[in-house]
C-alpha cells in the first residue's frame, strides 16, 4: 500500500470510496460526547506547516486527537523559500523524534514529495498543500460534502455530476487536487475563469474548460469559488476587481440561475465581494460552514487508513 | 617532457595509425626515438582536444562548488583541452583584472587552456558596456563576451554590443531567455509544469530574444552566437537566419540532447537547469539540428553547485548541473551511436568550430596531423560506464546522470603534448 498521500492522483477510485466511506462512519462521532477512538493511540503525528494554514492546521490536530494519536504542530514559518536546507533540517529533526506521519504544508510545489522521496523520514507523508500543486485532503473533504448533499453519502452517487469549479484554477492546489479526485469518482468537472488563469495544457486535463460562467451554471450540481488572492490583481490577469467580479463572481442573480438541489463550496478563506458575494455565501445553498466539519473526519480517515487501520487503503503499492 | 607513440589509433574513427607527440607537436612516428613512451592505442580513436565554449568554474568567490583547478581537472578528463570560463562569478569578470586572474589561475593549473570570457555588461546587470575593449586587449585576450546566467535583454544596449565588438573580432554569446516571460520559472511551460505546479518557462521566451538578436545582428552586419539553445523553434529561427545569412552560431547541450522535462516530475532538483529540460520533441529537433549543422557546437555549460543547493524542495534549488566528463559520452550516445554524427561531425562540432567561434583556433580546433599542436584525445567508444558522482574530478556531486550506463571514456587527453589524462585517470 502507498505510506504517503501526495496526490490526489494517487488515490484509485477504491482508495478514495473507501476513504469516504470511512469518514463517513467517523463523522458520527462527531454528534456523540465523547467524540474520540483509540485508534492511533502511541503513535505521533507531526503537522509541518511553512506557511500558515490556521484552518487547516487545526483539522489536522483534531483529527489525530480524536484518534488518539500524539500531536506535534512545527511550524517553520516563511524560512524555507529563502533557505531551502530547513526543509531537509526539519525533517531530520521530526524523524529523531519518531514521528509515523507528517503532514506537511508548504510554499513550494512538490515538497511534500520531495520530503516523501528523498531519504530523510521513514514516516508517512501526508501533504496538508503545496506551492501551487495539490492540496488532496481539501480535495478529499469537498468530495465528502459533495456526496452527503448530492448523494445521501455514497461516493457513487458522484458518478455523471457537474461539478464547476470557478476562479484562479493556475495559482490553486485545491482545483488541481478536485480535477483529479472527482474525474477518479466518475463526476464531470468544468473548470470556468478567464484564460489568464487558467495553465498552460489545462486541455490535457480530464475537465472541461469554460470562459463563460453564465454558461456553466444552470447544468452544474455543485459550484465551488476558488480564492482569489489579492496580488493576483497586480499581475495583470485580469483588469480590475469589478471586472473580475462582474464576469466570474457568484452573486445572487447568477445564484438563482441555479437547479434548486445545487449546492455552493468554498475552500475558505473568502474574498467576499469579490469572488463571491455576502448573500451567497451566507445562503441555505452555501456548505461552506459543512466542509470545515467534513474536513476532520476525512483527515480521520486518511490518518487512519495510513497508520492504523487494518485494511490499509490508501493507494496501492508504492 | 615525455615523448609518446601512440600505435594503431584511429583517427577520427578511420583507419590505425601511429602518431608521435614530441616537443607539444604532432610529429611523424618514423622519428620517434626509442626511448618515445608506446601507448598501444588498439580500437581506440584520436579526437582533437575538445574545445568548451561554455564552462562555469565558479572562482573567483564560489570556491566551494568549483576552483579552476578542480574545474579543469575535469575538463581534462571529459577530453577538453581549452575551456571558456563563463564571466559570472563573483567579483563579475567585467574588467582586465578579473579576467586576467582567471587566465592566470587556468595556466598555473596547466590541466587546460582556460580562456575567460567577458561580462557584456557591468555586473551582468545588463545597464551599460562593460569595459569590453580592455579585457580584449588584456593577456587573456578575450573574444566572447557573454552575461550568461542574464540575458542582454535590452534591445539597443545588445545592438550597441554586436557593434562594439567588432572592433575586435568578438562576439556576443546570448543567454536567451526574455526575463519578463520567465519571472520565477521553474520549469519548461507546458503540460507537466501545470500539472506540477511549476511555474514555467515557456519557449518563447528564448525564441523571441533569439528572433530579435539575429535580426539584430543582421542589420549591423555583427557575429552572434546563442548559448545553450534548446527548443525546436529556437532551432527553426536559426535555421532561417542562416539561410539569410546571418552571421550567427549556436551551442547546444550534452543534457538538452539527451533528457526531457518529464524528470521534473521527480521533484529532485538535480533536474533542474536554465534553459530548462525541454520535451522529447525539442530534444529530437536538437539532435537534427547539430546533425545538419545548424546547431554549431556542443558546449557543456558546466555548472557546478554545492550539495546543499540542490539538496532541498525543487523551488529553493539552483540552477546548473555538471557536464565536462560526460559531455563526449552523451554525444556519443545521442548522436555517433544512432548513426546522426560520424567522428569527424564530433570533431567539428566538439573541437574544430567552438575554437573557431571562441578565436582559438590558431592553438585549438586543429586537425590531428602532423605538424599541428599536440593536443589530442584518445577515446575508448566500446567501452561502457556507470556515473558515480563520488567519483567526479568536479568539487560538485550534481550530475543528473548518476546511475547511468554511457557509452565511451576518454583514456588519455594531451595539452600541447603533455598528457593530462592517462589510463583514464589524471596524469
Ligand atoms: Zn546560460
Amino acid at each position: 500500500m502507498k505510506r504517503h498521500l501526495l496526490s490526489a492522483a494517487d488515490l484509485s477510485r477504491a482508495d478514495a470510496e473507501l476513504i469516504l466511506s470511512t469518514a463517513a462512519e467517523l463523522r458520527e462521532l462527531a454528534d456523540r460526547p465523547i467524540k474520540k477512538l483509540p485508534a492511533l493511540r502511541g503513535r505521533t503525528v507531526v503537522n509541518l506547516f511553512f506557511e500558515d494554514s490556521t484552518r487547516t492546521r487545526i483539522s489536522f490536530e483534531a483529527a489525530a486527537k480524536r484518534l488518539s494519536a500524539d500531536v506535534i504542530n512545527f511550524a517553520a514559518k516563511g524560512s524555507s523559500l529563502s533557505k531551502g536546507e530547513s526543509l531537509k533540517d526539519t525533517a531530520l529533526t521530526l524523524e529523531a523524534m519518531g514521528a509515523d506521519a507528517v503532514v506537511v504544508r508548504h510554499g513550494a510545489s512538490g515538497a511534500p514529495h520531495r520530503l516523501a522521496h528523498s531519504g530523510w523520514v521513514r514516516s508517512s507523508v501526508v501533504n496538508g498543500g503545496d506551492g501551487t500543486h495539490e492540496h488532496p485532503t481539501q480535495a478529499l473533504l469537498d468530495a465528502f460534502t459533495m456526496s452527503r448533499h448530492l448523494g445521501q453519502g455514497q461516493a457513487r452517487s458522484l458518478d455523471g455530476r457537474r461539478i464547476v469549479i470557478v476562479g484562479d484554477v493556475l495559482h490553486s492546489r485545491v482545483a488541481r487536487s478536485n480535477a483529479l479526485l472527482l474525474h477518479t469518482l466518475g463526476a464531470e468537472v468544468t473548470l470556468v475563469a478567464p484564460p489568464t488563469l487558467l495553465p498552460v495544457g489545462v486541455g490535457t486535463w480530464p475537465v472541461e474548460v469554460s470562459y463563460d460562467l453564465d454558461a456553466a451554471l444552470p447544468k452544474a450540481d455543485a459550484v465551488m469559488m476558488l480564492r482569489v488572492q489579492r496580488e493576483r490583481m497586480h499581475g495583470g490577469f485580469f483588469p480590475t476587481a469589478r471586472e473580475y467580479s462582474r464576469r466570474y463572481g457568484l452573486d445572487g442573480k447568477r445564484m438563482a440561475t441555479l437547479q434548486d438541489h445545487t449546492i455552493v463550496m468554498h475552500p475558505g478563506p473568502m474574498v467576499r465581494g469579490m469572488e463571491i458575494t455576502a448573500d451567497v455565501a451566507d445562503s441555505d445553498r452555501s456548505v461552506i460552514v459543512e466542509q470545515v466539519t467534513n474536513g476532520v473526519a476525512v483527515r480521520m480517515a486518511v490518518l487512519y487508513l495510513l497508520l492504523g487501520g487494518s485494511t490499509p487503503a490508501v493507494g496501492g503499492e508504492e | 617532457m615525455s615523448e609518446y607513440l601512440i600505435k594503431n589509433v584511429a583517427v577520427l574513427g578511420g583507419t590505425p595509425t601511429d602518431l608521435l607527440l614530441r616537443d607539444g607537436v604532432i610529429a611523424d612516428p618514423a622519428d620517434a626515438p626509442a626511448d618515445a613512451e608506446v601507448i598501444d592505442a588498439s580500437g581506440l580513436i584520436a579526437l582533437p582536444g575538445l574545445v568548451d565554449l561554455h564552462t562555469h568554474l565558479r572562482e573567483p568567490g564560489r570556491e566551494d562548488a568549483e576552483t579552476v583547478e578542480t574545474g579543469t581537472r575535469a575538463a581534462a578528463l571529459g577530453g577538453f583541452t581549452a575551456v571558456h570560463a563563463m564571466a559570472n562569478t563573483e567579483p563579475v569578470a567585467d574588467t582586465a583584472g578579473v579576467v586576467e586572474q582567471v587566465w592566470r589561475l587556468g595556466r598555473e593549473a596547466g590541466y587546460c587552456d582556460v580562456y575567460p570570457v567577458g561580462a557584456v555588461t557591468v555586473g551582468l546587470d545588463g545597464e551599460r558596456l562593460a569595459e569590453l575593449g580592455a579585457m580584449a586587449d588584456s593577456a587573456a585576450r578575450v573574444r566572447v563576451f557573454s552575461d550568461d546566467g542574464r540575458c542582454v535583454s535590452d534591445a539597443v544596449l545588445m545592438r550597441r554590443a554586436l557593434e562594439y565588438v567588432k572592433a575586435f573580432d568578438g562576439v556576443v554569446a546570448q543567454h536567451a531567455q526574455e526575463p519578463r516571460l520567465t519571472v520565477d520559472a521553474q520549469m519548461n511551460e507546458g503540460e507537466l509544469s501545470g500539472r506540477l505546479g511549476l511555474a514555467g518557462w515557456p519557449a518563447v521566451a528564448e525564441e523571441a530574444i533569439i528572433a530579435r538578436d539575429v535580426l539584430l545582428a543582421q542589420h549591423v552586419g555583427s557575429r552572434l552566437h546563442v548559448c545553450h539553445v534548446s527548443t525546436s523553434g529556437s532551432v527553426e529561427l536559426i535555421r532561417w537566419a542562416k539561410g539569410k545569412g546571418v552571421d550567427v552560431t549556436a551551442e547546444a547541450c550534452p543534457h538538452h540532447l539527451l533528457l526531457t522535462d518529464e524528470l521534473a516530475a521527480t521533484y529532485d532538483p538535480i533536474y533542474k537547469v536554465n534553459p530548462p529540460l525541454r520535451s522529447a520533441a525539442d530534444v529530437a529537433a536538437l539532435q537534427e539540428g547539430l546533425a545538419d549543422g545548424t546547431i554549431d557546437i556542443v558546449a557543456t555549460d558546466h555548472a557546478p553547485h554545492p550539495h546543499e543547493d540542490k539538496d532541498c524542495e525543487w523551488a529553493a534549488a539552483a540552477f546548473g548541473m555538471l557536464g565536462l566528463e560526460t559531455a563526449l559520452s552523451i554525444v556519443q550516445q545521442t548522436m555517433v551511436d544512432p548513426g546522426r554524427l560520424d567522428w569527424a561531425g564530433v570533431a567539428e562540432r566538439m573541437s574544430y568550430a567552438p575554437a573557431r567561434i571562441g578565436r582559438v583556433s590558431d592553438r585549438h580546433g586543429r586537425p590531428v596531423q602532423v605538424g599541428e599542436p599536440a593536443n589530442v584525445v584518445l577515446y575508448d567508444p566500446g567501452a561502457r560506464r556507470t556515473i558515480e558522482p563520488s567519483e567526479s574530478a568536479s568539487l560538485s556531486r550534481n550530475t543528473p546522470y548518476r546511475g547511468m550506463e554511457l557509452p565511451g571514456r576518454v583514456v588519455a587527453t594531451f595539452l600541447r603534448g603533455k598528457a593530462t589524462v592517462l589510463d583514464g585517470k589524471l596524469a
